[in-house]
């Protein structure tokens, strides 16, 4: 789970990580307010939406950039006003963009240098990482295949936690040595990390960390994320949850225990087990297909669930055909062939439907589906699946 | 036996009073699973199925009915209590069901567990069985048969389908295991081609991998130096787009690591028969392997 920026740096305040001086607006009546707490003179605007390279981006009217150094107040909320309610399309929002619903006054600081910090899960030990850089404001996978020799990282044991001597190494490999610089680095990996550990947090960046003219060490920006399968040990960060952010087809679909991402093709597909549902995407591609989506229903799905899958995957309009493919395990082919017929029964599925059951009650459920009446292509394995499944795809399109 | 479990492996099971767990553990029973004990707090004294006594702790299903491998099926926020008691109690094997359990809690169990001489497998896993033997997990066991190949998988149903592919074609398996789709497991695939090597009753070995982490580029190392035995795998996720979690907390191309594409090399670079769908992995598997 992600949060915003202005969420991440209040909680870095807490953390007693030194960030600049800062205050969200959520609509325009709050705009003078917010501006008020913040000193006169220069004044940083940034668009809150989860998705990074705001700054070199671009409003869907025209407007260019979603982080704006104005040079005083009047100009600050004329900046807000054309960010607030627009859609901000970045690198990494793909082209429908977000609508920025939060803007984020912030007090400009002089910059002397600029580095990067983040502490996640080294997947190769197992253990938290703390990388640092001293190339701040730039993608660190760009750095680490440019030029590896600028980033320290540092493994922490999780039964022993953080030590001085770790603090001390990202220090030194950031090139500070003046004791004034070692005791707010001091301070500020010790609140980052607790952070991280005590808030469950899959990520905690910070890019850039900055040293400013006067000397002081800040957050300047603040990108915190959460492990979704901790959550339910932390309510103020389920507090911090902005559906609006998600896929509104995707928290509908985990309402009902499924796993679903929307993906920009045409053939829908829905699996039991998320390997196999990976695995039925790859086979759609790999004979001529375009998966419109994941799905796993896992195992224990309920008939119900299996008509919100079809009702979640028909909705995506661009959806031409359907592909179920279920190993019954332990999840009884009976049960989905159930599902399938009362989903019928309340949607209308108006695509070419390809159903591959295998394992546990499969003739049961073969003859409920063949009994049924439904326009269903039975196939008989993965592969005859989705061969079946592209083949009539392409063939109701020429119809 | 072929690797970790057999006949000789004494169950218990941590969590399977409850639904979920009971309708496996009686699953696991009819295939002829030896389970010597369970253990829930606070039901000490009464009987599983009115005959598997039931414990209060691990270390007495231990001291009392010589348990030596234990099967977790507790909800996630406790599962990883369990697995660190029973660690503590010297339990030799750990298959950890439980979905969903927070990566902190994993991160020292791990850390644990590298203290210790158990081994786990999963979190998040669909067991570990020799057919034929001992069937512990949520695998069904109507689709596999005693035989020679070892199927290794991060994957519950991508297992199956192995399995159920090569039962078809006339080959059996001596394990499978389900080393789960968590981003920290106890058990890798390395360890598992290991085992697998170094035991006499498998011939060849399947592997299935998904988008994620490094662990099959370095089990493809592995392979390169160490194993004569053939090797086919399968890598699901080759379409899946980067940064989004696949299902699976550790399915995700993050930071251009992870990808199926570089995994897909690795492995063809190591010599191995990599099948182009999910549907060919026996077919695969029997184009270097003669049986």
């Amino acid at each position: 789970m992600n949060i915003h920026e202005y969420q991440a740096k209040a909680l870095f305040a807490d953390f007693g990580i030194p960030v600049t001086k800062g205050q969200p607006a959520r609509g325009p009546d709050e705009f003078k307010a917010a501006l008020s707490e913040l000193p006169d003179g220069p004044v940083v605007v940034k668009a809150q939406i989860h998705a990074g390279g705001r700054g070199k981006g671009t409003f869907k009217d025209g407007y260019k950039g979603g982080v704006k150094i104005c040079k005083d107040h009047a100009e600050a909320l004329e900046a807000a006003k054309r960010m607030l309610r627009n859609v901000l399309v970045t690198h990494q929002t793909g082209e429908a963009g977000r609508k920025v619903k939060t803007v984020y006054f912030n007090e400009p600081c002089d910059i002397a240098k600029e580095y990067y910090l983040a502490i996640l899960l080294d997947r190769a030990t197992s253990r938290p990482i703390i990388i640092a850089s001293t190339e701040g404001g730039v993608e660190i996978e760009k750095v680490a295949e440019e030029t590896p020799e600028k980033i320290t990282r540092v493994t922490i044991d999780p039964a022993a936690g953080l030590q001085p001597y770790h603090k001390r190494k990202i220090a030194y490999g950031l090139g500070f040595s003046e004791k004034e610089d070692l005791k707010q680095l001091d301070t500020l990996l010790t609140g980052l990390y607790r952070l991280y550990w005590e808030k469950d947090a899959s990520l905690a960046e910070i890019n850039p960390l900055v040293k400013t003219t006067d000397g002081r060490i800040i957050a300047l920006d603040a990108k915190v994320g959460f492990d979704e399968n901790a959550l339910f040990r932390h309510a103020d960060i389920r507090a911090l949850r902005d559906l609006d952010e998600e896929d509104p087809k995707e928290v509908e679909a985990s309402k009902h225990g499924l796993s679903y991402i929307a993906l920009d093709g045409n053939i829908a597909c829905l699996v039991n087990g998320a390997g196999l549902a990976m695995a039925t995407m790859d086979i759609i591609k790999h004979f001529g297909g375009n998966p419109a989506n994941f799905l796993d229903v896992g195992g224990g799905a309920s008939e119900e669930a299996v008509t919100e899958a079809f009702r979640i995957i028909l909705s995506d309009k661009q959806v031409e055909g359907i592909l179920v493919n279920i190993f019954g395990g332990i999840m009884s082919c009976q049960r989905i062939a159930k599902g399938i017929i009362a989903a019928a029964k309340t949607v209308s599925i108006d695509v070419p439907l390809v159903v591959r059951l295998e394992g546990n009650e499969v003739e049961e459920g073969k003859k409920l589906l063949s009994e049924s009446g439904l326009a269903i292509t039975p196939a008989d394995s993965l592969k005859d699946a989705a061969e079946k499944v592209v083949k009539r795809v392409e063939e109701a399109r020429k119809s | 036996m072929a690797v970790l479990v057999g006949k000789d492996t004494r169950v218990v099971g941590q969590g399977i009073t409850g639904t979920f767990g009971s309708l496996h553990a009686n699953r696991n029973i009819e295939y002829g699973t030896n389970y010597v004990a369970a253990v829930t707090p606070g039901k000490g004294g009464q009987r599983f199925e009115d005959k598997v006594p039931i414990f209060n702790t691990v270390r007495e299903a231990v001291e009392k009915e010589g348990a030596n491998t234990s099967v977790i099926f507790v909800p996630p926020p406790f599962a990883a209590d369990s697995i660190l008691e029973a660690i503590d109690a010297g339990i030799e094997l750990i298959i950890c069901i439980t979905e969903g359990i927070p990566v902190r809690d994993m991160a020292l169990v791990k850390d644990a567990l590298i203290k210790s001489n158990t081994r786990l497998i999963g979190p998040n896993c669909p067991g570990i069985m020799t057919p034929g033997e001992c069937n512990i997990g949520i695998m069904p066991g109507y689709i596999a048969k005693p035989g020679k190949v070892g199927v290794v998988s991060r994957s519950g149903t991508l297992t199956y389908e192995a399995m159920f592919q090569l039962t078809q074609l006339g080959h059996g398996q001596s394990t499978c295991i389900g080393i789960g789709g968590d981003p920290i497991n106890g058990t890798s695939h390395t360890d598992a081609i290991r085992l697998f090597n170094e035991d006499p009753a498998t011939e060849a070995i399947i592997m299935i991998g998904e988008i994620g982490g490094t662990a099959e580029e370095e089990a493809a190392a592995y392979i390169k130096e160490h194993v004569k035995k053939p090797v086919a795998a399968f890598i699901a996720g080759t379409t899946a787009p980067p940064g989004r979690r696949m299902g699976h907390a550790g399915a995700i191309v993050s930071g251009g690591s992870g990808g199926a594409d570089a995994k897909i090399k690795a492995l063809k670079d190591a010599g191995i028969a990599v099948a182009p769908t999910p549907s060919d992995i026996a077919e695969t598997l029997l184009s270097v392997y003669k049986g």
